[in-house]
């Protein structure tokens, strides 16, 4: 079995703090693989894996777009590599989004995602909190959700599985290959989501 | 997981809640420096109204921030600045999807109040607008709306962080469209992390109690920070940036992200120059694609500029010693 490659989008966002949580994933998990930051479409060709950061989705998507990475990675998922997109990441693999209180904005999507979403779903920063988040599906029974100005999922396609719900509105799902969160694992202590996405890609490979 | 430094947890900023049958925590130190973190490698641009919001969104802008004037109109008017009108501020919040945030007087207390009412998504602290208080900021823990400080020094930036600010960003000179003053203030920020680093690596205790003692703040925060070698929270840079290569060159000195003030809306080619320090911002580090984005600007129509010796006003000395 040849070494994993985790890449983390490093266009715009959190991309330390996902490097950060990567990393200690591989290590308690045994994992023997490596974790770069990515952003040109050589970097990206190389991955096992990818995750999408917390950021604004508006700037990863069009900074994406001026390289040719948003096209490299459609190409890739679509292909099977296991993607995990957070907050802005999850918006920018959806097929179609639209802001709660502005409407439809135009911004360059990775469209692999059969969801809409609703962007600033829980109003604008004041508003963003943390709560408690179960997501029994992926075995993780309690799990500190960081919500910050975050989006929600207002419509699944067939063949997305909803991960986790809070107040009814779905905050994390999975399709094949694809886990999108609304909140941000990487900024708590808890690295159990960052592991069931390493262990994913490791099962692949 | 992201540094808490200096947390103050039961602070009047942090409330308990519930969303229906839901509890929930909000502004706490995660949710607020986490705002901040989600900004990083992002350019956040100076607004007068929402043309100016919508051309900076498109042009991939992390962020606005709405003043009444812009810096170098401040400077040219004279007189006493202050936050901009919540009309403004509420339109613009309407109008764009990107996080919106504004301005008040340093030590304005009830400013800020009002802008936290306004609901923007972080307030700054800001020197370009005429302090309201000589001897105190605001204490920030009592919000729970983020805050963002400028910062000239180690020790006035660790000020800042132990007021509750979630963010920092390089004072540099507003207005003059002038960089060597943020270069400086960066470069000052970074030796002094290096220097209190290696007194905690080396265990001397007694120096970093003295370094507290010099920066006015607690003994832990020293430590705390010395330990890992940064500032607890995001820092940006900010005052005099005009170009994509002023934006590339202090991102390189290990800034955080961008704050474009006069130079890209004081300019002729506004649209441009966004769209090209936006680009600089992301590809920092590749210099064909800086190239690329300096070119897209036009010097000719570039913000004019100041020689910041000649000064009679320098923002970035107000709130600074205290």
């Amino acid at each position: 079995m040849s070494k994993i490659q985790i890449g983390i989008l490093a266009v715009q966002g959190d991309v330390t703090e996902n490097f950060l949580a990567t990393m200690a994933s591989m290590s308690e998990l045994g994992i023997d693989g490596t974790v770069v930051q990515v952003k040109t479409i050589e970097q990206i060709s190389e991955l096992d894996g990818l995750i999408i950061p917390g950021g604004e989705s508006t700037v990863i998507g069009q900074m994406s777009l001026v390289n040719g990475g948003l096209k490299k990675i459609k190409e890739k998922i679509e292909s099977g590599m296991p993607v995990f997109g957070i907050c802005a990441g999850m918006i920018f693999l959806s097929k179609n989004s639209k802001d709660k209180v502005v409407g439809k904005v135009e911004q360059p999507l990775l469209d692999v995602l059969d969801v809409k979403i609703e962007r600033n779903s829980f109003g604008r920063q004041k508003d963003s909190f943390e709560a408690n988040i179960s997501m029994e599906p992926v075995g993780i029974s309690s799990f500190n959700g960081v919500f910050i100005r975050a989006p929600s999922v207002s419509e699944t396609g067939s063949d997305v599985e909803i991960l986790a719900k809070f107040n009814e509105k779905i905050v994390a799902v999975k399709q094949g290959n694809i886990l999108a969160t609304a909140f941000h694992p990487e900024l708590t202590r808890d690295i159990s989501l960052h592991k069931s996405f390493v262990k994913l890609v490791d099962n692949l490979n | 997981m992201i540094p808490l430094s200096g947390d103050i947890p039961d602070s009047k900023g942090a409330i308990c809640g519930k969303i229906d049958s839901n509890s929930v925590v909000r502004g706490t130190s995660t949710l607020k420096r986490g705002f901040a973190h989600m900004l990083k490698n992002g350019v956040v641009m100076d607004v007068t109204n929402v043309e100016q919001a919508q051309i900076a969104e498109e042009a991939g802008a992390v962020s606005v921030m709405v003043l009444d004037k812009l810096p170098s109109d401040v400077r040219k008017a004279g007189g006493v600045a202050r936050t901009a009108s919540i009309r403004i501020i509420e339109e613009i919040m309407d109008n764009v999807t990107i996080p919106v945030m504004a301005k008040c007087r340093i030590g304005h207390m009830y400013e800020a109040n009002v802008l936290d009412e306004t609901n923007v998504d972080m307030i700054d602290e800001s020197e370009v607008l005429t302090p309201a208080d000589e001897y105190h900021h605001i204490w920030k823990w009592d919000f729970t709306t983020p805050f963002v400080n400028g910062a000239r020094s180690l020790g006035e930036a660790l000020r800042r962080v132990e007021e509750g600010a979630a963010m920092i960003r390089t004072k540099g000179e507003p207005g003059t469209g002038n960089v060597a003053e943020a270069i400086y203030h960066i470069k000052k920020v970074n030796e002094e992390l290096r220097t209190i680093k290696s007194m905690y690596d080396s265990d001397d205790k007694q120096e970093l109690v003295k370094m507290a003692r010099e920066f006015k703040v607690s003994y832990d925060l020293v430590e705390e920070t010395a330990k890992i070698g940064r500032l607890p929270v995001v820092n940006f840079a900010a005052g005099g940036i005009a170009t994509p290569a002023d934006a590339a060159y202090l991102m390189s000195l290990g800034c955080d992200g961008i704050f474009v003030g006069s130079g890209i809306f004081k300019a002729e080619d506004a649209q441009e120059r966004a769209r090209a320090v936006v680009l600089a911002t992301t590809f920092w580090e590749e210099p064909d694609k800086v190239k690329e984005a300096q070119k897209m600007i036009d010097e000719r129509q570039s913000l004019l500029g100041l020689d910041v010796k000649n000064l009679d006003l320098k923002m970035q000395e107000r709130g600074s010693t205290v």
